[in-house]
C-alpha cells in the first residue's frame, strides 16, 4: 500500500496523544513544556501533509507562523519558568500552590 | 514499495519512538536526556517534511526548533540545575487519568479518520514544494500576516527581558 494521506495523519495523532500524555502525567515544568512543543510540532505535520496531498501551499505558509509563534511562546515561557524558580526553587508543578488554596 | 515509502516508515518509526523517549524514558527521568530525544523527534520530522517536498520548511524546522528553541530549553535546564527532580514518583491516579483521556482522544482520532479517508479521492500530487513559490506567498497573500508577525516576536523579546530583570516592579 502507497503512503498517503492517511500514513502521514496517523503519525501526526499519535505524536500529538504523546504529547498530552506528557503535559498531563509528567509534573516537571521543562518536561511539559517540551510536550507542549511535541504538540504543536505534530499539528506542524498534519498541515504540512494536507497542503502535499491537496496540492496547496497555504497549509505551508501556515506551519512557517506557528513555527514563529512556537518560538516566541517557548522564549516568554522559558522566561516565566525562570523567574517563577527564582521566587520559589523549584519548577514542579506540584509545589505552586498559591492559587489553589 | 519505493524508496520514499521505505523512509517514510524509518522516519515516522524514529519520530515517534523518540517521542515516547521524550515524554516516559524507562531509563532516565532527567530533562536533559527528554530534550537530547526532542532535538531527535525534531530531526526526524524535518526528513518527513523533505519527504512531503516541504523543504523550506525542513530547513526551518532544523535551524528554529533543532538550533534556537532547543538550545534555550538546554540553557534554562541548565541554570536551574533541575537534579533533584528526578527523585519524584509519577502519581497513579494521574498516570491512570492520562491514559484514558489520551486514549478515547487516539480512538476518535483514528475512529474518524476511517470513517472519512481523507486522502482516497484526492489526485495525484504533482507541484513540488519549491521554496520562491512560498516566499511569494508570504511576501504579496501573507504579507499583512508577515508583519504582525514580526510585532509579535518584538513583543515577546521586550516581555522576556522585563520578565527576567531583576526585580520586577
Amino acid at each position: 500500500m502507497n503512503v498517503g494521506l492517511e500514513h502521514y495523519l496517523v503519525v501526526s495523532a499519535l505524536l500529538f496523544a504523546l504529547g498530552l500524555l506528557g503535559v498531563i502525567t509528567r509534573r516537571n515544568l521543562i518536561v511539559i513544556y517540551m510536550s507542549l512543543e511535541l504538540m504543536l510540532n505534530s499539528a506542524n505535520l498534519a498541515l504540512v501533509s494536507f497542503s502535499r496531498f491537496n496540492d496547496n501551499l497555504n497549509g505551508q505558509v501556515m506551519v512557517f507562523f506557528i513555527i514563529t509563534v512556537a518560538a516566541a511562546e517557548v522564549a516568554v515561557g522559558l522566561a516565566l519558568i525562570v523567574a517563577l524558580y527564582r521566587k520559589r526553587q523549584s519548577a514542579h508543578v506540584e509545589d505552586l500552590t498559591s492559587m489553589k488554596y | 514499495m519505493g524508496l520514499p515509502d521505505i523512509l517514510f516508515y524509518v522516519l515516522a518509526a524514529m519520530t515517534l519512538l523518540c517521542g515516547v523517549l521524550v515524554v516516559a524514558n524507562p531509563f532516565s527521568r532527567n530533562p536533559v536526556t527528554s530534550a537530547m530525544f526532542l532535538v531527535l523527534t525534531i530531526i526526524s520530522m524535518a526528513g518527513l517534511f523533505v519527504l512531503l517536498n516541504a523543504f523550506f520548511l525542513a530547513a526551518v524546522q532544523v535551524l528554529v526548533y533543532a538550533g534556537a528553541v532547543m538550545v534555550l530549553f538546554l540553557f534554562v535546564i541548565m541554570l536551574l540545575d533541575l537534579k533533584e527532580e528526578e527523585r519524584r514518583k509519577v502519581k497513579k491516579l494521574g498516570l491512570i487519568a492520562g491514559l484514558v483521556s489520551v486514549g478515547a482522544i487516539v480512538a476518535i482520532f483514528v475512529r474518524s479518520l476511517l470513517a472519512t479517508m481523507p486522502g482516497k479521492d484526492l489526485p495525484a500530487p504533482t507541484r513540488v514544494g519549491d521554496t520562491a513559490t512560498l516566499g511569494k506567498m508570504l511576501f504579496t497573500n501573507y504579507l499583512l500576516p508577515f508583519e504582525i508577525v514580526s510585532i509579535l516576536l518584538l513583543v515577546a523579546m521586550v516581555g522576556v527581558i522585563l520578565l527576567s530583570k531583576k526585580d520586577l516592579k
